[in-house]
Protein backbone atom coordinates (compact mmCIF):
# COMPACT_ATOMS: atom_id res chain seq x y z
CA UNK A 1 0.00 0.00 0.00
CA UNK A 2 2.94 2.29 0.70
CA UNK A 3 4.50 1.57 -2.68
CA UNK A 4 1.22 1.96 -4.53
CA UNK A 5 -0.43 4.66 -2.44
CA UNK A 6 1.91 7.11 -0.77
CA UNK A 7 4.63 6.81 -3.39
CA UNK A 8 2.14 7.63 -6.15
CA UNK A 9 0.77 10.60 -4.21
CA UNK A 10 3.19 13.31 -5.46
CA UNK A 11 2.72 12.33 -9.10
CA UNK A 12 -1.08 12.12 -8.83
CA UNK A 13 -1.28 15.43 -6.94
CA UNK A 14 0.92 17.10 -9.56
CA UNK A 15 -1.20 15.74 -12.41
CA UNK A 16 -4.37 16.87 -10.63
CA UNK A 17 -2.88 20.33 -10.05
CA UNK A 18 -1.89 20.68 -13.70
CA UNK A 19 -5.38 19.64 -14.76
CA UNK A 20 -6.91 22.24 -12.46
CA UNK A 21 -4.74 24.99 -13.97
CA UNK A 22 -5.44 23.89 -17.54
CA UNK A 23 -9.18 23.69 -16.89
CA UNK A 24 -9.12 27.21 -15.48
CA UNK A 25 -7.10 28.61 -18.40
CA UNK A 26 -9.02 26.81 -21.13
CA UNK A 27 -12.58 27.30 -19.94
CA UNK A 28 -12.29 30.93 -18.85
CA UNK A 29 -12.21 32.25 -22.43
CA UNK A 30 -15.06 30.01 -23.58
CA UNK A 31 -17.27 30.89 -20.64
CA UNK A 32 -16.51 34.62 -21.06
CA UNK A 33 -17.51 34.32 -24.73
CA UNK A 34 -20.89 32.84 -23.73
CA UNK A 35 -21.39 35.25 -20.84
CA UNK A 36 -21.12 32.53 -18.24
CA UNK A 37 -17.87 33.55 -16.54
CA UNK A 38 -19.47 33.17 -13.10
CA UNK A 39 -19.78 29.44 -13.80
CA UNK A 40 -15.98 28.98 -13.91
CA UNK A 41 -15.58 27.58 -10.33
CA UNK A 42 -18.44 25.11 -10.89
CA UNK A 43 -17.03 23.97 -14.23
CA UNK A 44 -13.59 23.37 -12.69
CA UNK A 45 -14.94 21.56 -9.63
CA UNK A 46 -17.47 19.43 -11.53
CA UNK A 47 -14.98 18.52 -14.26
CA UNK A 48 -12.45 17.44 -11.69
CA UNK A 49 -14.62 15.44 -9.32
CA UNK A 50 -16.80 13.80 -11.95
CA UNK A 51 -14.29 12.88 -14.64
CA UNK A 52 -10.82 14.43 -14.84
CA UNK A 53 -9.69 13.52 -11.32
CA UNK A 54 -10.71 9.83 -11.44
CA UNK A 55 -9.49 9.19 -14.99
CA UNK A 56 -6.20 11.03 -14.58
CA UNK A 57 -5.56 9.16 -11.33
CA UNK A 58 -6.32 5.84 -13.03
CA UNK A 59 -4.02 6.56 -15.96
CA UNK A 60 -1.17 7.91 -13.80
CA UNK A 61 -1.33 4.90 -11.46
CA UNK A 62 -1.56 2.48 -14.36
CA UNK A 63 1.62 4.03 -15.76
CA UNK A 64 3.56 4.11 -12.53
CA UNK A 65 2.24 1.12 -10.58
CA UNK A 66 1.16 -1.08 -13.50
CA UNK A 67 4.63 -0.95 -15.04
CA UNK A 68 6.19 -1.59 -11.64
CA UNK A 69 4.05 -4.63 -10.88
CA UNK A 70 4.47 -6.04 -14.40
CA UNK A 71 8.25 -5.64 -14.27
CA UNK A 72 8.61 -6.87 -10.69
CA UNK A 73 6.56 -10.03 -11.13
CA UNK A 74 8.04 -10.55 -14.60
CA UNK A 75 11.53 -10.38 -13.16
CA UNK A 76 10.55 -12.84 -10.42
CA UNK A 77 9.14 -15.17 -13.07
CA UNK A 78 12.22 -15.22 -15.31
CA UNK A 79 14.61 -15.64 -12.36
CA UNK A 80 12.53 -18.61 -11.14
CA UNK A 81 11.61 -16.88 -7.87
CA UNK A 82 7.94 -17.60 -8.52
CA UNK A 83 8.78 -21.25 -9.24
CA UNK A 84 10.74 -21.31 -5.97
CA UNK A 85 7.66 -20.01 -4.19
CA UNK A 86 5.48 -22.73 -5.74
CA UNK A 87 8.02 -25.38 -4.81
CA UNK A 88 7.87 -24.05 -1.24
CA UNK A 89 4.14 -24.86 -1.35
CA UNK A 90 3.21 -21.18 -1.32
CA UNK A 91 0.56 -20.04 -3.79
CA UNK A 92 2.21 -17.13 -5.64
CA UNK A 93 -1.14 -15.86 -6.89
CA UNK A 94 -2.37 -15.51 -3.35
CA UNK A 95 0.91 -14.28 -1.90
CA UNK A 96 2.06 -11.90 -4.64
CA UNK A 97 -0.97 -11.03 -6.77
CA UNK A 98 -3.87 -10.75 -4.33
CA UNK A 99 -2.01 -8.33 -2.06
CA UNK A 100 -1.17 -6.06 -5.00
CA UNK A 101 -4.72 -6.16 -6.41
CA UNK A 102 -6.15 -5.33 -2.98
CA UNK A 103 -3.70 -2.43 -2.52
CA UNK A 104 -4.66 -0.98 -5.93
CA UNK A 105 -8.35 -1.41 -5.11
CA UNK A 106 -8.06 0.47 -1.82
CA UNK A 107 -5.58 3.16 -2.84
CA UNK A 108 -7.19 4.45 -6.04
CA UNK A 109 -10.11 6.31 -4.35
CA UNK A 110 -7.71 7.93 -1.86
CA UNK A 111 -5.37 9.03 -4.63
CA UNK A 112 -8.39 10.37 -6.55
CA UNK A 113 -9.25 12.54 -3.57
CA UNK A 114 -5.69 13.91 -3.67
CA UNK A 115 -5.97 14.63 -7.40
CA UNK A 116 -9.36 16.33 -6.91
CA UNK A 117 -8.12 18.45 -4.00
CA UNK A 118 -4.91 19.60 -5.68
CA UNK A 119 -6.79 20.27 -8.94
CA UNK A 120 -9.39 22.41 -7.20
CA UNK A 121 -6.71 24.27 -5.24
CA UNK A 122 -4.61 25.02 -8.32
CA UNK A 123 -7.77 25.82 -10.31
CA UNK A 124 -8.59 28.45 -7.70
CA UNK A 125 -5.03 29.86 -7.73
CA UNK A 126 -5.08 30.11 -11.51
CA UNK A 127 -8.52 31.72 -11.46
CA UNK A 128 -7.72 34.16 -8.68
CA UNK A 129 -4.58 35.38 -10.48
CA UNK A 130 -6.74 36.81 -13.27
CA UNK A 131 -9.87 37.53 -11.24
CA UNK A 132 -9.17 37.70 -7.52
CA UNK A 133 -11.56 35.75 -5.28
CA UNK A 134 -11.24 33.98 -1.95
CA UNK A 135 -10.91 30.20 -1.77
CA UNK A 136 -14.09 30.15 0.32
CA UNK A 137 -16.03 31.96 -2.41
CA UNK A 138 -14.51 29.74 -5.10
CA UNK A 139 -15.53 26.58 -3.23
CA UNK A 140 -18.96 27.95 -2.44
CA UNK A 141 -19.56 28.80 -6.11
CA UNK A 142 -18.18 25.49 -7.26
CA UNK A 143 -19.96 23.23 -4.80
CA UNK A 144 -23.30 24.97 -4.22
CA UNK A 145 -25.16 22.75 -6.70
CA UNK A 146 -23.16 19.60 -6.07
CA UNK A 147 -24.73 16.55 -4.45
CA UNK A 148 -23.18 13.42 -3.00
CA UNK A 149 -24.09 11.62 -6.23
CA UNK A 150 -21.80 14.03 -8.07
CA UNK A 151 -18.91 13.16 -5.81
CA UNK A 152 -19.11 9.65 -4.31
CA UNK A 153 -19.86 7.40 -7.33
CA UNK A 154 -17.12 8.94 -9.53
CA UNK A 155 -14.64 8.64 -6.66
CA UNK A 156 -15.53 5.05 -5.86
CA UNK A 157 -15.59 4.01 -9.51
CA UNK A 158 -11.80 4.23 -9.31
CA UNK A 159 -11.90 1.04 -7.24
CA UNK A 160 -12.76 -0.65 -10.53
CA UNK A 161 -9.73 1.05 -12.10
CA UNK A 162 -7.66 -0.31 -9.21
CA UNK A 163 -8.91 -3.83 -9.89
CA UNK A 164 -8.10 -3.42 -13.59
CA UNK A 165 -4.56 -2.19 -12.88
CA UNK A 166 -3.95 -4.92 -10.31
CA UNK A 167 -5.34 -7.83 -12.30
CA UNK A 168 -3.89 -6.82 -15.67
CA UNK A 169 -0.38 -6.06 -14.43
CA UNK A 170 -0.22 -9.14 -12.16
CA UNK A 171 -1.42 -11.33 -15.04
CA UNK A 172 1.10 -9.81 -17.45
CA UNK A 173 3.91 -10.17 -14.92
CA UNK A 174 3.07 -13.76 -13.99
CA UNK A 175 3.00 -14.94 -17.60
CA UNK A 176 6.34 -13.37 -18.53
CA UNK A 177 8.57 -15.41 -20.81
CA UNK A 178 11.86 -14.65 -22.50
CA UNK A 179 14.33 -13.12 -20.04
CA UNK A 180 14.91 -9.39 -19.64
CA UNK A 181 13.27 -8.65 -22.98
CA UNK A 182 10.16 -10.43 -21.73
CA UNK A 183 10.22 -8.35 -18.54
CA UNK A 184 10.23 -5.17 -20.65
CA UNK A 185 7.34 -6.49 -22.72
CA UNK A 186 5.36 -7.30 -19.57
CA UNK A 187 5.90 -3.83 -18.13
CA UNK A 188 4.82 -2.19 -21.38
CA UNK A 189 1.79 -4.41 -21.91
CA UNK A 190 0.72 -3.89 -18.29
CA UNK A 191 0.58 -0.13 -18.84
CA UNK A 192 -0.95 -0.25 -22.32
CA UNK A 193 -3.66 -2.79 -21.48
CA UNK A 194 -4.61 -1.36 -18.09
CA UNK A 195 -4.82 2.18 -19.57
CA UNK A 196 -6.96 0.90 -22.41
CA UNK A 197 -9.26 -1.05 -20.11
CA UNK A 198 -9.59 1.97 -17.79
CA UNK A 199 -10.74 4.14 -20.68
CA UNK A 200 -13.20 1.49 -21.84
CA UNK A 201 -14.44 0.86 -18.29
CA UNK A 202 -14.93 4.61 -17.85
CA UNK A 203 -17.44 4.68 -20.69
CA UNK A 204 -19.47 1.91 -19.09
CA UNK A 205 -19.15 3.28 -15.56
CA UNK A 206 -20.22 6.80 -16.52
CA UNK A 207 -23.38 5.41 -18.07
CA UNK A 208 -23.92 3.15 -15.07
CA UNK A 209 -23.59 6.10 -12.67
CA UNK A 210 -25.98 8.21 -14.75
CA UNK A 211 -28.60 5.47 -14.56
CA UNK A 212 -28.23 4.36 -10.95
CA UNK A 213 -26.93 7.54 -9.26
CA UNK A 214 -28.64 10.45 -11.07
CA UNK A 215 -27.59 13.96 -9.99
CA UNK B 1 5.49 -28.95 12.15
CA UNK B 2 1.86 -29.09 10.91
CA UNK B 3 2.43 -30.03 7.33
CA UNK B 4 5.15 -32.51 8.20
CA UNK B 5 2.78 -34.57 10.32
CA UNK B 6 0.14 -34.61 7.62
CA UNK B 7 2.72 -35.79 5.15
CA UNK B 8 3.83 -38.54 7.50
CA UNK B 9 0.26 -39.81 7.69
CA UNK B 10 -0.08 -39.71 3.95
CA UNK B 11 3.12 -41.58 3.32
CA UNK B 12 2.06 -44.60 5.40
CA UNK B 13 0.54 -46.19 2.31
CA UNK B 14 3.78 -45.98 0.42
CA UNK B 15 6.11 -46.79 3.28
CA UNK B 16 7.60 -49.84 1.55
CA UNK B 17 7.98 -48.15 -1.80
CA UNK B 18 11.04 -46.15 -2.83
CA UNK B 19 10.50 -42.46 -2.02
CA UNK B 20 10.63 -41.52 -5.69
CA UNK B 21 9.40 -43.67 -8.56
CA UNK B 22 9.02 -42.26 -12.07
CA UNK B 23 7.37 -44.51 -14.67
CA UNK B 24 6.89 -44.06 -18.40
CA UNK B 25 7.17 -40.29 -18.28
CA UNK B 26 6.44 -38.44 -21.52
CA UNK B 27 6.62 -34.70 -22.04
CA UNK B 28 6.50 -32.67 -25.24
CA UNK B 29 6.60 -28.95 -25.95
CA UNK B 30 4.72 -28.53 -29.21
CA UNK B 31 6.23 -30.93 -31.69
CA UNK B 32 9.42 -31.33 -29.66
CA UNK B 33 9.51 -34.51 -27.57
CA UNK B 34 11.60 -33.81 -24.49
CA UNK B 35 10.94 -36.92 -22.41
CA UNK B 36 9.99 -40.12 -24.17
CA UNK B 37 9.21 -42.76 -21.57
CA UNK B 38 11.61 -42.13 -18.70
CA UNK B 39 11.69 -44.62 -15.83
CA UNK B 40 13.61 -43.81 -12.66
CA UNK B 41 13.51 -45.20 -9.14
CA UNK B 42 15.45 -43.60 -6.31
CA UNK B 43 15.77 -45.57 -3.07
CA UNK B 44 15.77 -44.00 0.38
CA UNK B 45 19.12 -42.36 1.12
CA UNK B 46 20.31 -42.78 -2.43
CA UNK B 47 21.86 -40.04 -4.57
CA UNK B 48 21.22 -40.34 -8.29
CA UNK B 49 22.85 -38.08 -10.85
CA UNK B 50 20.92 -37.46 -14.07
CA UNK B 51 23.31 -36.74 -16.91
CA UNK B 52 22.89 -35.74 -20.49
CA UNK B 53 23.66 -33.08 -23.03
CA UNK B 54 21.91 -29.72 -22.89
CA UNK B 55 18.28 -29.86 -24.03
CA UNK B 56 17.86 -33.56 -23.20
CA UNK B 57 15.12 -32.87 -20.67
CA UNK B 58 17.09 -33.16 -17.42
CA UNK B 59 15.71 -29.97 -15.86
CA UNK B 60 12.23 -30.72 -17.22
CA UNK B 61 12.37 -34.05 -15.38
CA UNK B 62 13.00 -32.25 -12.08
CA UNK B 63 10.23 -29.74 -12.75
CA UNK B 64 7.83 -32.60 -13.44
CA UNK B 65 8.86 -34.35 -10.22
CA UNK B 66 8.06 -31.26 -8.16
CA UNK B 67 4.85 -30.50 -10.04
CA UNK B 68 5.94 -27.26 -11.71
CA UNK B 69 4.98 -28.82 -15.04
CA UNK B 70 2.54 -31.56 -15.94
CA UNK B 71 3.64 -34.63 -17.93
CA UNK B 72 1.74 -35.72 -21.04
CA UNK B 73 1.60 -39.26 -19.68
CA UNK B 74 3.29 -41.49 -17.11
CA UNK B 75 3.33 -41.43 -13.35
CA UNK B 76 5.45 -39.86 -10.62
CA UNK B 77 5.05 -41.52 -7.25
CA UNK B 78 6.43 -39.75 -4.21
CA UNK B 79 6.18 -41.73 -0.99
CA UNK B 80 3.69 -43.97 -2.76
CA UNK B 81 1.40 -41.18 -3.93
CA UNK B 82 1.02 -40.37 -7.60
CA UNK B 83 1.37 -36.61 -7.89
CA UNK B 84 0.44 -36.30 -11.56
CA UNK B 85 -3.29 -35.81 -11.18
CA UNK B 86 -3.80 -34.67 -7.62
CA UNK B 87 -5.21 -31.39 -6.32
CA UNK B 88 -3.05 -28.41 -5.48
CA UNK B 89 -3.53 -28.82 -1.70
CA UNK B 90 -2.32 -32.43 -1.80
CA UNK B 91 0.55 -31.48 -4.09
CA UNK B 92 1.60 -28.72 -1.70
CA UNK B 93 1.67 -31.18 1.20
CA UNK B 94 4.07 -33.33 -0.81
CA UNK B 95 6.13 -30.34 -1.90
CA UNK B 96 6.82 -29.49 1.72
CA UNK B 97 8.84 -32.70 1.98
CA UNK B 98 10.84 -31.93 -1.16
CA UNK B 99 13.73 -29.48 -1.25
CA UNK B 100 14.65 -27.95 -4.59
CA UNK B 101 17.90 -26.15 -5.40
CA UNK B 102 17.44 -24.13 -8.59
CA UNK B 103 20.16 -23.69 -11.18
CA UNK B 104 20.50 -19.96 -10.40
CA UNK B 105 19.48 -20.44 -6.74
CA UNK B 106 16.28 -18.37 -7.34
CA UNK B 107 16.65 -16.45 -4.08
CA UNK B 108 13.98 -13.83 -3.35
CA UNK B 109 15.89 -10.71 -4.27
CA UNK B 110 13.89 -8.39 -2.02
CA UNK B 111 14.69 -10.46 1.09
CA UNK B 112 17.95 -10.85 2.99
CA UNK B 113 19.84 -14.13 3.14
CA UNK B 114 18.31 -14.91 6.55
CA UNK B 115 14.79 -13.96 5.43
CA UNK B 116 15.13 -16.21 2.39
CA UNK B 117 15.80 -19.20 4.63
CA UNK B 118 13.05 -18.16 7.04
CA UNK B 119 10.46 -17.79 4.26
CA UNK B 120 9.26 -21.44 4.16
CA UNK B 121 9.37 -21.60 7.96
CA UNK B 122 7.10 -18.54 8.23
CA UNK B 123 4.61 -20.04 5.81
CA UNK B 124 4.53 -23.65 7.01
CA UNK B 125 5.50 -23.90 10.66
CA UNK B 126 4.26 -22.59 13.98
CA UNK B 127 7.79 -21.78 15.17
CA UNK B 128 8.23 -18.52 17.09
CA UNK B 129 10.25 -15.71 15.60
CA UNK B 130 13.28 -16.61 17.74
CA UNK B 131 13.00 -20.31 16.87
CA UNK B 132 12.81 -19.49 13.16
CA UNK B 133 15.82 -17.23 13.36
CA UNK B 134 17.79 -19.87 15.25
CA UNK B 135 16.90 -22.54 12.71
CA UNK B 136 17.83 -20.26 9.79
CA UNK B 137 21.07 -19.32 11.53
CA UNK B 138 21.94 -22.96 12.26
CA UNK B 139 21.24 -24.01 8.68
CA UNK B 140 23.29 -21.17 7.23
CA UNK B 141 26.09 -21.84 9.73
CA UNK B 142 26.20 -25.50 8.70
CA UNK B 143 26.79 -24.31 5.14
CA UNK B 144 29.38 -21.70 6.14
CA UNK B 145 27.13 -18.69 5.61
CA UNK B 146 26.63 -17.49 9.19
CA UNK B 147 28.45 -14.19 8.56
CA UNK B 148 26.20 -13.12 5.70
CA UNK B 149 22.76 -13.23 7.31
CA UNK B 150 21.87 -9.61 6.60
CA UNK B 151 23.26 -9.43 3.09
CA UNK B 152 21.01 -9.19 0.05
CA UNK B 153 21.28 -11.98 -2.57
CA UNK B 154 22.73 -9.49 -5.08
CA UNK B 155 25.62 -8.81 -2.69
CA UNK B 156 26.91 -12.39 -2.52
CA UNK B 157 28.66 -14.61 -5.07
CA UNK B 158 27.06 -17.36 -7.18
CA UNK B 159 28.51 -20.10 -4.96
CA UNK B 160 27.21 -18.37 -1.83
CA UNK B 161 23.79 -17.97 -3.44
CA UNK B 162 23.70 -21.71 -4.06
CA UNK B 163 24.52 -22.35 -0.40
CA UNK B 164 21.70 -20.04 0.68
CA UNK B 165 19.38 -21.75 -1.82
CA UNK B 166 20.39 -25.08 -0.31
CA UNK B 167 19.75 -23.79 3.22
CA UNK B 168 16.29 -22.63 2.11
CA UNK B 169 15.65 -26.01 0.49
CA UNK B 170 16.56 -27.72 3.77
CA UNK B 171 14.51 -25.41 5.99
CA UNK B 172 11.47 -27.69 6.24
CA UNK B 173 13.60 -30.83 6.77
CA UNK B 174 12.70 -32.47 3.47
CA UNK B 175 13.51 -36.10 2.84
CA UNK B 176 13.94 -35.68 -0.91
CA UNK B 177 16.30 -33.11 -2.39
CA UNK B 178 16.37 -32.12 -6.05
CA UNK B 179 19.37 -30.26 -7.44
CA UNK B 180 19.25 -28.55 -10.82
CA UNK B 181 22.82 -28.11 -12.09
CA UNK B 182 24.21 -27.32 -8.63
CA UNK B 183 27.75 -26.77 -9.90
CA UNK B 184 27.10 -24.93 -13.16
CA UNK B 185 28.72 -21.52 -13.44
CA UNK B 186 30.95 -22.15 -10.43
CA UNK B 187 34.73 -22.35 -10.26
CA UNK B 188 36.15 -25.87 -9.75
CA UNK B 189 36.88 -25.32 -6.04
CA UNK B 190 33.37 -24.04 -5.23
CA UNK B 191 31.87 -26.77 -7.42
CA UNK B 192 33.82 -29.38 -5.42
CA UNK B 193 32.57 -27.80 -2.17
CA UNK B 194 28.97 -28.09 -3.36
CA UNK B 195 29.66 -31.75 -4.22
CA UNK B 196 31.01 -32.28 -0.69
CA UNK B 197 27.88 -30.66 0.74
CA UNK B 198 25.71 -33.15 -1.16
CA UNK B 199 27.75 -36.03 0.31
CA UNK B 200 27.53 -34.45 3.78
CA UNK B 201 23.74 -34.16 3.53
CA UNK B 202 23.47 -37.77 2.45
CA UNK B 203 25.53 -38.92 5.44
CA UNK B 204 23.98 -36.65 8.06
CA UNK B 205 20.33 -36.72 6.97
CA UNK B 206 20.09 -39.94 4.91
CA UNK B 207 18.72 -37.71 2.18
CA UNK B 208 17.24 -39.08 -1.04
CA UNK B 209 18.63 -36.89 -3.81
CA UNK B 210 18.37 -36.41 -7.55
CA UNK B 211 21.09 -34.25 -9.03
CA UNK B 212 20.78 -33.00 -12.59
CA UNK B 213 24.22 -32.19 -13.93
CA UNK B 214 26.42 -32.36 -17.01
CA UNK B 215 29.53 -32.77 -14.86
CA UNK B 216 30.21 -36.53 -15.00
CA UNK B 217 33.37 -36.44 -12.90
CA UNK B 218 31.75 -34.20 -10.29
CA UNK B 219 28.85 -36.64 -10.15
CA UNK B 220 31.28 -39.50 -9.55
CA UNK B 221 32.20 -37.94 -6.20
CA UNK B 222 28.68 -37.68 -4.78
CA UNK B 223 26.34 -39.99 -6.74
CA UNK B 224 25.56 -43.64 -5.98
CA UNK B 225 24.10 -44.08 -9.46
CA UNK B 226 24.27 -42.21 -12.71
CA UNK B 227 21.46 -42.07 -15.26
CA UNK B 228 22.24 -40.89 -18.78
CA UNK B 229 19.45 -39.40 -20.89
CA UNK B 230 19.40 -39.23 -24.65
CA UNK B 231 16.49 -38.01 -26.75
CA UNK B 232 14.18 -38.27 -23.79
CA UNK B 233 15.07 -41.84 -22.89
CA UNK B 234 17.34 -43.44 -20.32
CA UNK B 235 20.36 -44.84 -22.17
CA UNK B 236 22.08 -46.32 -19.14
CA UNK B 237 21.40 -46.47 -15.40
CA UNK B 238 24.32 -47.64 -13.27
CA UNK B 239 27.44 -46.80 -11.30
CA UNK B 240 30.26 -44.68 -12.67
CA UNK B 241 32.22 -47.89 -13.26
CA UNK B 242 29.37 -49.36 -15.28
CA UNK B 243 29.19 -46.23 -17.41
CA UNK B 244 32.93 -46.42 -18.04
CA UNK B 245 32.67 -50.04 -19.14
CA UNK B 246 29.52 -49.64 -21.24
CA UNK B 247 29.93 -50.69 -24.90
CA UNK B 248 27.07 -48.40 -25.99
CA UNK B 249 28.61 -46.00 -28.55
CA UNK B 250 26.68 -43.02 -27.17
CA UNK B 251 27.85 -43.71 -23.62
CA UNK B 252 31.41 -44.23 -24.81
CA UNK B 253 31.33 -40.93 -26.69
CA UNK B 254 29.70 -39.11 -23.76
CA UNK B 255 32.34 -40.34 -21.33
CA UNK B 256 35.07 -39.48 -23.81
CA UNK B 257 33.74 -35.95 -24.27
CA UNK B 258 33.40 -35.50 -20.51
CA UNK B 259 36.99 -36.59 -19.83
Amino acid sequence: MDAIGSKSFPLVALAGAATGVVLSLQTRDSLTRFGAKAMLPAVIVFSLIKESGPVITGLIVSGRVGAGIGAELGSMRVTEQIDAMEVSAVNPYKFLASTRVLACFLMLPLLTLAADASGILMGWISTTLSQPMTLQLFLHSGLKNATLNDFLPPTFKTMVYGLIIGFVSCFQGMRTRGGTEGVGRSATSSVVLSSLFIILADVILVRFIQVFFPS
Amino acid sequence: MRAGNTMADQSKNGRNEAPLVVSGLHKSFGSQKVLNGVDLTVARGETVAVLGKSGMGKSVLLKLIVGLQQPDSGSIRIHGQDIVRIGMDQLNEIRIKIGFLFQQAALYDSLTVEQNVEFPLVRHTTLSNEERKKKAHDLLASLGMEKDLDKMPSDISGGMQKRVGLARALALDPDILLFDEPTSGLDPITAAEIGQLIVKLKKERNMTSVVVTHDVHGAKSFADRLVLLREGKVVIDGTFGQLEKSPDPFVVQFMKDAA
